[in-house]
């Protein structure tokens, strides 16, 4: 394809990549202040209890403790990060009378190193009144059942209603119907630095934060809502972050917990989790209960679908509740339905958290919706790509009263993987392969934040000899959005990447934005990087044309730092030149643009929707149960790609975790406690097990994005597991219906298999 | 616990430090020496974010005391770079993009020059399974692979 851009789709060295090959890149973790303090906090060992005393005293008296903080050295607000609806803000950070979850902060301890703060937790007495626990949305959602919050009825957090068409009328049209229950276990986001946070109040009654998050300014809001401080008062700074995957954008222990401490103490003070801490009290993918009714004609064209969802909540909202919402919407994705119902429960229990993770809810929609298509053309002897073709999104679809289809590559992404299975010939026995459609969003419309500020902002500044400031509030968490920016930025400019200098991740400096999720950072602050870049440009274009005199029908741009005549490219200025004499000419005012983005009239969900289709093959040892992927190729829309080296790393990215998902990544908990809390027991992917990740990219464009891109490297965690699952069906019949899928329960699906195959034949 | 008096040279300084003896070799690079390259990813000696090289040896920096190491020399990421001038692996993570949050990157380079030092002609295979000690959460694993591949087919050979 013939790039049009000068700097869009071709390759960059990521901006904030010598610093990150050469160890300079300073993290929170890495962060010291001088006079700082360590904290460390005491958790709950009970899955359920009452507080009814906490005494310090003779934590206070070890040498070098320096304050020891709980509950009720707090204001007891109640947070959320749905902060517009306050019965969703159902969390104090340090409880003040009860206890939810087993790893629960009880109580904060300073001290003049982590080694004494950790002896001094030992030396605090919790009394505590043990109540009965609730582990599982089923039994919690029982009459009678233990309380989590008091007078929430049978523990039911949130509820979530989707319905278009009339359902029923379509079952009774459909030929087939095919029910199953699905379970999709939780995962743990992992990432390589554990939270971390130094907070530092001083006697000017101001708060600075060094915090690893994903939204500097939600952090920023949720902490001033707590401490009763005024957002401005507060500056939240993440220098370079560690990873994210969602489960780094609420209000976590170690920003409120070190806040508290230091506003006591006016010292710095540093909490950094231990590994299982942060296994245990950070939060997790939420875990689902599927229940999925699918109607079709006998040719495979889908009529209904019909799915209740029960999730295990845990002990608190945070984004669960978008959670809730995204799985029900994106397990009709990517196929037209006449009839669509969903309904989604959310129930809390006595366990960690729930929340957002890589996918939002989708990975678990789609491994029961996908995997479900493909048993009902197994039942009806049709092809499964041939189904998926024939009920797929297409362009300038509209899912009634939800979203508006803008660009959509589904059916080439079919077309690619097809042919890419023919190439794969005949395989050995055991080893299959199975596909999965997906898509995602690019960012969520929806303000429950209650945000005053746009969606995205960002403010370009062009210094004297050309260079320039680039202030945006999106994060970069390792996911390249500072790169994606300032390539968005130089393109539009009409300069090189290296002109540009990005400065992200301080609320004192950037202007807000709504930070790294729901990948919404290519499409909205690149927008607003767009927009703001365009009005710099728009300023020193205004200056050239007035030099230049052309007629006014003929108008100018800028490329690779020459300003010039569109019709006419050789008759032009320099760059730099014009920037110094349009300095002059505005009194020595900064050229300066501002561009923001916020979602009007975008349906319920996304401005632009992404598409895929990817096959996975895997080989399944029918003795021991084991899996191991082979390949994981992946047919991908993204719209126009914006960052190649991010895109590939961003895709391959997702793909090591969800196929993790698909059959690693376990959280067994009993009574409550995670029964593998650290990286011998808790299985990640590692560089032998990762398969080969082709991707082909599907060319499109899509309206609504920054030079018509849209999202990537979230969405693609979704079809992995369910793909995964198709090929284990395809090489053994087998139809899992639990994720992730471990080799225990492949072996006893097997066994099951044979013993009704032994019954038949007895029969 | 009496304090011991070590020598050790990181990056080609030598250092005199005075230490508890319980002090883990990570220890004493990051809050000793004061060089933060280098992660710590857990407790259990299973993420690699600690990676050091000693004596040509990829170690994780939190499976050996400082004492171990004493009158040692001792490579952190903070020694790849010379003068400006980024080595073969550096410049094959930033070709390939071979890191995102960066987190795991200081051990993974560790690991992966320690490797390529040893094994100078590896198969994609030999390599995975030499950076098999080493998580990284973000990348997938496939751009380090690429990466350690273009160093040992002698892209970044200096003439």
């Amino acid at each position: 394809m013939h790039n049009k851009y000068s700097v869009i789709n071709t390759p960059v060295h990521n901006v904030d990549g010598i610093a990150k090959v050469t160890g300079r890149a300073t993290y929170t973790f890495d962060v010291q202040l001088p006079g700082m303090l360590y904290g460390k906090i005491l958790r709950s060992p009970h899955p359920h209890a009452k507080i009814l005393n906490i005494d310090a005293t003779e934590a206070l008296k070890l040498p070098g403790v320096k304050a020891v903080v709980s509950g009720k050295d707090t204001l007891g607000i109640k947070q959320g990060i749905w902060r517009r609806y306050k019965e969703l803000c159902d969390e104090q950070v340090l409880p003040m009378d009860k206890v939810r979850y087993i790893g629960e902060p009880v109580a904060a301890v300073a001290a003049v190193t982590e080694e004494i703060a950790e002896q001094a937790l030992d030396l605090i007495e919790v009394e505590y009144e043990v109540l009965d626990a609730v582990y599982e949305p089923f039994d919690a959602i029982k009459k009678g059942a233990p309380e989590v919050h008091e007078g929430i009825e049978r523990n039911l957090n949130v509820t979530r209603h989707i319905e278009w068409g009339d359902v029923d009328e379509a079952f009774d049209d459909a030929d087939y119907i095919r029910e199953d229950w699905f379970k999709c276990g939780g995962q743990h986001h992992m990432c390589m630095e554990t939270r971390a946070c130094v907070s530092s109040y001083t006697p000017e009654k101001r708060l600075t934060v060094y915090a690893s998050t994903q939204a500097p300014y939600y952090t920023q809001g949720l902490l001033a809502g707590v401490l009763g401080m005024r957002e401005g008062d507060i500056r939240v700074i993440a220098p370079y972050v560690g990873g994210g995957f969602g489960g780094k954008f609420e209000l976590d222990g170690a920003m409120f917990c070190s806040a508290v401490l230091s506003m006591k103490l006016f010292r710095p003070v540093k909490i950094v989790f231990t590994r299982e801490e942060d296994l245990i009290a950070s939060k997790r993918r939420t875990p689902m209960f599927y229940y999925v009714r699918t109607g079709v004609k006998k040719d495979g064209t889908f009529c209904a679908r019909e799915s209740r969802v029960f999730t295990n909540g845990g002990a608190y909202t945070g984004m669960g509740a978008t959670a809730l919402y995204l799985t029900g919407f994106f397990h009709s994705f990517p196929y037209k339905w006449r009839g669509y119902r969903y309904d989604g429960y959310r129930v809390y229990t006595n366990t960690m958290p729930s929340t957002s993770m890589r996918g939002f809810g989708a990975p678990q929609a789609m491994f029961c919706s996908e995997q479900q298509i493909d048993w009902i053309a197994a039942d009806l002897g049709l092809d499964p790509i041939e189904v998926r073709r024939k009920n797929g999104h297409t362009p300038g679809y509209e899912v009634p009263g939800q979203a508006f289809i803008g660009s959509c590559g589904l059916d080439q992404s079919l077309d690619k993987i097809e042919e890419w299975i023919k190439s794969r010939g005949k395989l050995p026995a055991n080893r299959a392969i199975g596909i999965s459609a997906a898509g995602f969003m690019s960012g969520g419309i929806f303000n429950w934040f209650d945000t005053p500020y746009s969606f995205s902002s960002a403010v370009v500044t062009i210094n004297e000899d050309g260079t320039v400031e680039l202030h945006v509030g999106c994060q970069d968490i390792g996911q390249g959005s500072n790169t994606t920016m300032a390539i968005i930025c130089a393109e539009t400019l009409g300069v090189k990447v290296e002109d540009v200098k990005v400065h992200s991740g301080d609320t004192d400096h950037c202007p807000a934005d709504l930070g790294a999720w729901g990948s919404r950072q290519t499409l909205m602050a690149g927008n607003a990087t767009k927009m703001a870049a365009a009005e710099a440009k728009r300023q020193l274009l205004e200056f050239a044309t007035a030099k230049m005199g052309p007629n006014i029908v003929y108008d100018l741009d800028i490329k690779d730092r020459w300003v010039h005549l569109v019709s006419r490219p050789e008759k032009g200025l320099d760059y730099t030149q014009v920037v110094k004499e349009a300095l002059r000419g505005k009194e020595g005012q900064r050229i300066m643009g501002r561009g923001f983005y916020t979602p009007h009239r975008k349906g319920m969900i996304s401005p632009a929707y992404s598409y895929m289709v990817q096959a996975v093959e895997a080989e399944i040892d029918e003795e021991t149960g084991k899996i191991g992927v082979v390949n994981c190729v992946t047919a991908h829309d993204c719209g126009q790609p914006i960052n190649p080296i991010g895109l590939i790393g961003q895709l391959e990215g997702a793909a090591s975790m969800a196929v993790g998902y698909g059959y690693l990544e376990y959280m067994p908990f009993e009574d409550g406690k995670m029964m593998n809390p650290n990286l011998v027991d808790y299985k990640v992917i590692r560089a032998p097990e990762m398969p080969e990740c082709e991707v082909i990219e599907i060319d499109t464009f899509e309206p609504e994005g920054p030079y018509g891109a849209k999202e990537a490297g979230e969405g693609l965690t979704n079809p992995t597991a369910a793909a995964l699952g198709n090929a284990i069906f395809h090489a053994t019949g087998l139809q899992m219906k639990e994720c992730p899928i471990l080799p225990e329960a492949v072996l006893n699906a097997f066994k099951e298999k044979r013993e009704k195959e032994q019954e038949k034949k007895n029969a | 616990m009496e304090k011991h008096l070590i020598h050790i040279t990181v990056n080609g300084h030598e250092y005199e430090l005075y230490i508890n003896p319980k002090t883990l070799l990570i220890e004493a690079i990051r809050d000793y020496i004061g060089l933060t390259g280098s992660k710590r990813g857990c407790e259990t000696v299973s993420c690699g974010a600690c990676t050091v090289i000693i004596e040509g040896m990829a170690v994780k920096g939190c499976s050996v005391l400082a004492m171990q190491a004493d009158g040692l020399n001792v490579t952190t990421v903070e020694g790849l770079e010379q003068n400006g001038k980024l080595s073969a692996i550096q410049k094959a993570f930033l070709d390939e993009g071979a890191f995102q949050c960066g987190f795991c990157t200081s051990g993974m380079l560790m690991s992966a020059k320690a490797f390529l030092d040893e094994n100078p002609n590896p198969t994609t295979h030999e390599i995975r399974d030499g950076i098999e000690g080493n998580i990284c959460r973000c990348t997938g694993y496939n751009s380090i692979v690429r990466a350690m591949s273009s160093v040992a087919q002698g892209k970044y050979r200096e003439e």
